[in-house]
């Protein structure tokens, strides 16, 4: 029973925030919604024993990832409500929605056609119960996945550096449409947050 | 290791993971911001990753759970890259949408 409780309380909030995303019209609301979905999904990790993705999701997602989010819109200055009346390609939304139909659809009659999860059950990877999910995991990402947990490294350090390439401020001789010097200070807060 | 009853089975998980899934994807359609159809990917992301969790409890198998960690870096190296283009852009054009990239020139 309390994981029913669980299960439903926080689909709700990952459901009505998600929805949130796609409807509110101001970026900013948008992000916010997308802490309130990314916040359930934790919740749901905790309710099946994930707790250090549970720990990495808040901290990642909803620390890291919507701040840069939100950082991106001051920055900018796009915090401006979206004119969602305006529909530039002929019959977008009801083409998107028989897309999002036909997606739901096919994921819902592939999963009860095959009855659920199938599969054999784990001998390698199973979850030792004398272990919390935090150590065993760690050990699992230091030994059997060691060389992709290096290579996320590598991944890293070259998404940083190419967001710097990108998000430098245009060099003193890029022509005519260069910006006004006074976005100077943006610019250079900018690299900061991105790096 | 669960102190709860199991009455939610893992299909419930799924189901919802899907849903979820079908939010994100019609907002990336739907959506002009670039700002936004970032977050719908987000949302797109975190369906699967709740997929990968519940298979994992339900074949026992940590296996999946070390895969929803290595996509949260794939993520977060998409959002650096993708925020970044979207600066490189919108300080060009304020105000541009997705529809607005196709003007870009070499």
């Amino acid at each position: 029973m309390p994981e029913l409780v669980t299960f439903i309380l926080a689909g709700a909030i990952v459901l009505i925030g998600a929805v949130g995303v796609v409807l509110l019209r101001h970026p900013v609301h948008a992000a916010l919604s997308l802490v309130a979905t990314l916040f359930g999904v934790a919740v749901l990790f905790v309710a099946q024993d994930a707790q250090l993705l549970a720990a990495v999701q808040v901290i990642v997602y909803a620390g890291a990832i919507v701040v840069l989010f939100l950082f991106v819109i001051m920055l900018l200055g796009v915090d401006e409500a979206d004119d969602l009346r305006v529909e530039p390609l002929v019959a977008q939304r009801p083409l998107a929605v028989a897309a999002g139909v036909g997606i739901l659809g096919l994921s819902l009659v592939s999963l009860f056609v095959a009855g659920g999860a199938t599969g054999a059950s784990s001998t390698l990877m199973a979850p030792d119960e004398a272990e919390t999910n935090v150590a065993q995991l760690g050990r699992l990402l230091f030994t059997e996945y060691a060389f992709a947990f290096e290579a996320t490294a590598i991944l890293l350090t070259i998404a940083v550096v190419g967001a710097v390439m990108l998000a430098r401020r245009p060099p003193a001789d890029a022509g005519p449409d260069e910006l006004p010097p006074t976005s100077d200070a943006d610019v250079n807060d900018e690299s900061e947050v991105l790096s | 290791m669960s102190l709860l009853a199991s009455i939610v089975t893992p299909n419930w998980y799924l189901v919802l993971a899907a849903v979820l899934f079908t939010i994100g994807a019609v907002g990336l359609l739907v959506r002009r911001n670039p700002l936004v159809m970032f977050m719908c990917v987000e949302l797109m992301l975190n369906a699967v990753n709740l997929t990968f969790v519940s298979f994992s409890r339900a074949l026992n198998d940590l296996g999946g759970q070390a895969v929803v960690f290595f996509v949260m870096v794939v993520a977060a190296a998409e959002v650096v890259v993708g925020l970044a283009i979207v600066v490189a852009v919108l300080r060009r054009r304020p105000l541009a949408t997705a529809d607005d990239v196709a003007t870009l020139k070499g």
